[in-house]
């Protein structure tokens, strides 16, 4: 049957089976693909989406579990307070390389800052370790969380 | 554990998956030295297998002991860590990734527990892993709750403890054992995994008996 | 692929660049070529790799793929710098595949790997700008009819300084295509560098923070299907059968796709695909290898140890040398099975036509996959269009193009565009595998101490015969041997090369740092053992055999001393230090880790100083530098897979972890001024990694690891 997909507040009808992983009906069948494959068994977190603010790994959440939750995709979180100032940091403290991870680090940080503004190292940790960079950007990601955590006026400060 | 071996011909004999325990980065897991051993098969003995036992307390004990092939298998006690991290699988390795389960035992904003267990179990076919487990208010179990290095008769007595069961009565505890939906997803734990031995009936009726015969609880 | 570097050099030192410079469509067209003394006069043969149009953006022809190593930022700033643009008036495009006019300048062909991009490109990008910039002058002075002398460019403009009279390069190209083309301009002095060594955003990323970077896997032409795949699980091993009617019968799977050696699902979409190939009860001829185990393999390499050897490097009386000092360290050091594991997952989309084929994908090796898709099609190779997207990491996985050949046989049979999508269990188990290594390393000591004698065994593949024959001499893989004789001073010394290939299907490739990270941990374990059995400070011990290696004692200094070295640790804790010569740069490491009672190990810092030459930008340097250690890291915890049943066991991050956010320690990264030429940064990060952390752990254990990963040793009572 088709399922009904509100995807960065707009409909889409989406006639897949009940068990489709959302991640799938997101890039192959809406078309948006900024939201990325990383393991298909919620290892990576690369393919992080928001549902009703929460952060979900979309290979593992169905399609029929997403229901009629507000997704949100890396393609509509610049337009958030929040996830506009997430890219912004991930752009100031030169975080990317390879960049294939980032947009679910990026949502999983904009959930993260999102309901805890100023997190602790723990707190950056307990979050951002569900998310796998083979690039190596954690310290950068880390610097970047920190900018923000710190508030307006921050300076780039050494790394960690 | 196999002991590193410096000049034999194959260092590697160990199995990744144990090697992999000793070490473990930033997570303590203290599993080598867990009291409480999963049960060795999938059966489950009914109150009636009990009934020789003459004497009340003894047979309580020993329906409590039979109680506990379910409440210390993997599919409970992984959830009813030492520490505020779940465990997994039945050799109940750290989970992978590391959660911070948090004093609400549902994770942080940002990687909370619906971020990958949702409403029922989302099979994964053709992964090794089978399927993530699922179930409605997926979550941890309160710190009071911590069974992994505990002995069954520690275990016991904290779960007859209000100040540590969440102030549960007998009854209550009987109630939430036999009908509780987290509880019974046990016997359902998706593609996989290894269901808890026996029924969540069985499981009842043995919870229900230990209590009638005084909820004794093994030394 | 240092080896490369050497090789390269020579062969660079040989050359010289051709520029020549036409108008093309409107636009200047500026070709750097290089041409070897016997080919000079040839320049008939046009390769463009600058457009300067009318209007609009200067466009940059980046023959090199993005995947995630700067090359997009490094080469602009080579070219702006000497062109006189801003950064932001210039758009890198990737180049068609296409060897022959995009060949790397020191390999030979159109590759992107062996951190050579940047040192290839140095001379020729910048002397380019300079040409350009040189003619667009000449072109405005003629306009105005001023002495060129008397005007300057900047910004996109040539200004006649006296007069202030300003025109804009795209005004200029008319008249610049139709004046003589200097040869030899004068390239800028370091010091008037404007753009070279300063800190400047990258230009590829802002897309990668929206989603809007388009990798392989994003790849959308019009109507297209998307495949899941399952490849024979055992190397070699063949299709024996299959009932396509399961898969036949979930929603949205249009075809069942049988392949000699694999079975493809094809859907309208990855979940109906991965679906249906699920619900497939897959019948599999194993093969030869059908009975393989690791333990097998394990032990073929250690007997490997004793096989017929040829001298790769000697210098001075290794036999004389040891017959007179007995004392020494003999070790054995063993390297296990390696994936690479990119983040985006192995996948190619391609269209086979009767007229043409098109291939989207993320490739270090765009020509050799042109060619491939050709070969397969029997399509003229000038049919095969190859549109290389960003690469979701590379590593060396892509610079092997085995997955377009898969991909291009399962779009054979289908109708219009597909997306053969490899699961990340597919990736892990049909890999170019770093295969298993093994070193024996003699170091015999004179009476103060310090080696007279260095003999190091190396066991390994020999890869480079099948990917880059150049590199493979006299029955030696260069690569497989770089480093091996270490960087030290030291007399006598020989590098013996045992070829141990892998079992026949196993396809065995490039990993980041290549040969160097085979090499070192036996080069800097050995050298650690030789400095405890002499009692001298490991790091004073490396001091003073890098008399004749002045940057490399450097870097050792540097990172020595910004680690604290020789101030207590801490309890339970120790540092330990690797050196590496490689890539053309000099990389020093110090780790220090923490072991607890109970075994548990944790890496608290690592501190690195690298003298990489001339610095393009500094920023990437560093990125480049934590993410090998971040790599190596991986690997040297938790890399090694296994085989049971002729089949890879492990196959996702479950079971072959990586490092995590949580487990990665402090990384301090500090680079030593230079003006000489630029040397690789994308692998010098990695090798060192292991070892440091092995000579970490003995200075805080006692215990001396010798393979690898650290997860397999129990370090519990140290």
């Amino acid at each position: 049957m088709a399922y009904s997909l509100n995807v960065n507040g707009k409909n889409y009808s989406v006639d897949v089976d009940a068990d489709t992983p959302l991640l799938w009906a997101l890039r192959d069948v809406i078309g948006l693909t900024g939201t990325k494959f990383g393991c298909g068994v919620a290892q990576c977190g690369a393919c992080t989406v928001h549902l009703d603010g929460q952060a979900v790994r979309s290979c593992v959440t169905t399609v029929e579990s997403a229901g009629t939750a507000a997704i949100m995709t890396i393609e509509a979180v610049g337009s958030t307070q929040v996830g506009n100032r997430v890219q912004q940091a991930w752009l100031e403290q030169e975080v990317v390389q390879c960049g294939y991870c980032q947009s679910g680090q990026i949502m999983s940080a904009t959930a993260l800052l999102n309901e805890n503004p100023s997190p602790s190292d723990d707190d950056i940790d307990a979050v951002m370790s569900g998310n796998i960079c083979r690039c190596g950007t954690y310290p950068r990601i880390r610097a970047a969380i920190r900018q923000i955590a710190a508030g307006p006026g921050f300076h780039r400060r050494r790394l960690r | 554990m196999r002991r590193f071996q410096e000049v034999s011909g194959v260092a590697f004999a160990a199995c990744a998956a144990e090697a992999l325990l000793a070490v473990t980065l930033a997570v303590g897991s203290g599993l080598a030295d867990d009291k409480i051993q999963p049960p060795a098969d999938g059966t489950l003995k009914g109150v009636a297998d009990f009934q020789s036992i003459g004497e009340p307390s003894a047979r309580s004990r020993a329906l409590f002991t039979e109680a506990a092939k379910v409440i210390t298998g993997p599919r409970c006690i992984n959830c009813h860590p030492a520490t505020r991290s779940p465990t997994q699988g039945d050799d109940r390795h750290p989970h992978r990734p590391p959660i911070q389960a948090g004093e609400s035992g549902m994770g942080v904003a940002g990687l909370n527990c619906h971020s990958c267990h949702r409403f029922k179990n989302t099979s994964l076919p053709g992964s090794r892993v089978g399927s993530i487990p699922g179930a409605e208010h997926w979550l941890l179990a309160p710190a009071s709750m911590a069974w992994q290095g505990l002995t069954l008769g520690e275990i016991c007595r904290q779960l007859k403890d209000p100040a540590r069961n969440g102030g549960r009565s007998l009854a209550d505890i009987h109630k939430h054992m036999s009908t509780d939906h987290l509880v019974a997803w046990a016997w359902q734990p998706g593609a996989g995994r290894r269901p808890a031995p026996g029924t969540q009936e069985v499981f009842g009726a043995l919870i229900e008996a230990w209590i009638a015969t005084g909820a004794e609880c093994p030394s | 692929m240092s080896a490369f570097a050497r090789i390269g050099t020579a062969s660079l030192s040989r050359r010289t660049f051709l520029i020549s410079v036409v108008l093309a469509g409107g636009s200047l067209v500026i070709a750097p070529r290089l041409v070897g003394p016997a080919q000079a006069a040839d320049a008939t043969a046009l390769t463009p790799f600058i457009r300067i149009p009318p209007a609009g953006k200067i466009e940059l022809v980046i023959a090199s793929v993005e995947m995630g190593q700067g090359v997009y930022m490094g080469l602009s700033t080579l070219l702006a710098e000497e062109l006189e643009v801003r950064l932001n008036q210039i758009v890198a495009v990737a180049a068609p595949a296409d060897p022959a006019r995009y060949a790397h300048p020191m390999l030979g062909d159109q590759i992107t790997g062996g951190s050579v991009t940047i040192r290839g490109f140095w001379e020729p990008m910048r002397q380019a700008g300079a040409t350009a910039r040189s003619m667009l002058i000449a072109a405005a002075a003629d306009e105005w009819g001023v002495a060129p002398a008397t005007c300057r460019a900047e910004a996109g403009e040539v200004i006649h300084t006296a007069s202030g009279r300003r025109l804009a390069y795209g005004a200029l190209v008319d008249k610049a295509a139709t004046l003589p083309v200097p040869q030899g301009v004068a390239l800028k002095p370091a010091s008037e560098f404007q753009l070279i060594g300063k800190p400047a955003r990258r230009i590829d990323t802002p897309a990668k923070v929206n989603g809007s970077a388009k990798f392989g896997l994003d790849a959308r032409p019009a109507e297209a299907k998307f495949a899941a795949i399952a490849i024979c699980p055992t190397f070699g091993g063949t299709l024996q059968s299959v009932d396509e009617a399961p898969a036949l019968k979930v929603k949205g799977v249009r075809k069942v796709v049988r392949l000699s050696d694999a079975v493809a699902v094809v859907a309208d979409h990855t979940g109906a695909a991965r679906k249906g190939l699920a619900a497939l009860d897959i019948a599999w001829n194993r093969g030869a290898n059908g009975d393989l185990t690791i333990g097998e393999l394990e032990r073929s390499a250690d007997a490997a140890l004793d096989g017929t050897a040829r001298v790769a490097f000697d210098q001075g009386d290794v036999d004389a040398a040891e017959a007179r000092h007995p004392r020494g360290i003999e070790a054995i050091y063993r390297l296990p099975i390696l994936p690479h594991t990119t983040m985006e997952p192995m996948n190619c989309t391609v269209h086979v036509r009767p007229d043409g084929c098109d291939v989207w994908v993320g490739t270090q090796v765009a020509g050799r996959a042109r060619q491939a898709a050709a070969d397969l099609t029997g399509l003229p190779v000038e049919k095969v269009v190859i549109h290389n997207q960003f690469l979701g990491g590379g590593f060396g996985r892509r610079l092997d193009h085995d997955v377009v050949i898969m991909a291009v046989r399962v779009a054979q049979q289908v109708d219009g565009p597909v997306q053969v999508v490899w699961s990340r269990e597919e990736d892990v188990r049909h890999d170019s595998y770093r295969y298993l290594n093994r070193s024996r390393i003699d170091i015999r000591l004179g009476p103060d101490g310090m080696p007279v004698s260095w003999r190091h065994r190396v066991v390994g593949p020999a890869i480079m015969a099948r990917f880059l024959p150049v590199l493979f001499k006299d029955g030696i893989d260069l690569d497989i041997v770089d480093a091996a004789e270490s960087p030290y001073d030291v007399a006598s010394k020989r590098v013996e090369f045992v070829r141990h290939e892998a079992p026949d299907g196993m396809l065995t490739g490039n990993w980041r740092g290549v040969g160097p990270t085979r090499n070192a941990p036996a080069v800097e374990g050995g050298i650690d053992e030789a400095a405890h059995l002499a009692g001298i400070d490991p790091v004073e011990y490396r001091r003073r055999l890098l008399g004749n290696n002045p940057r490399m004692k450097a870097v050792l200094d540097l990172a020595a001393d910004h680690a604290g070295w020789g101030r207590d640790p801490g309890a339970e804790r120790g540092r330990g230090v690797a050196l590496l010569s490689a890539f053309g740069s000099f990389a020093a490491m110090v780790a220090q880790v923490h072991v607890r009672p109970d075994g548990t190990l944790k890496v608290e810092r690592i501190v690195a100083a690298v003298d990489c030459g001339l610095v393009v930008n500094p920023d990437v340097l560093r990125q480049q530098v934590e993410s090998g250690i971040v790599y190596g890291l991986s690997a040297a915890l938790y890399g090694r897979l296994t085989i049971e049943q002729g089949a890879i066991v492990e196959g996702n991050f479950d079971d072959q972890p990586v490092l995590r956010m949580n487990e990665c320690p402090l990384i301090d990264v500090h680079v030593m001024a230079s003006a000489e030429a630029p040397g690789g940064i994308g692998e010098l990060g990695t090798p060192g990694v292991a070892p440091a952390l092995m000579n970490a752990i003995f200075a805080a254990t006692g215990k001396r690891l010798r393979s690898l990963p650290l997860a397999t040793t129990d370090l519990r009572g140290s």
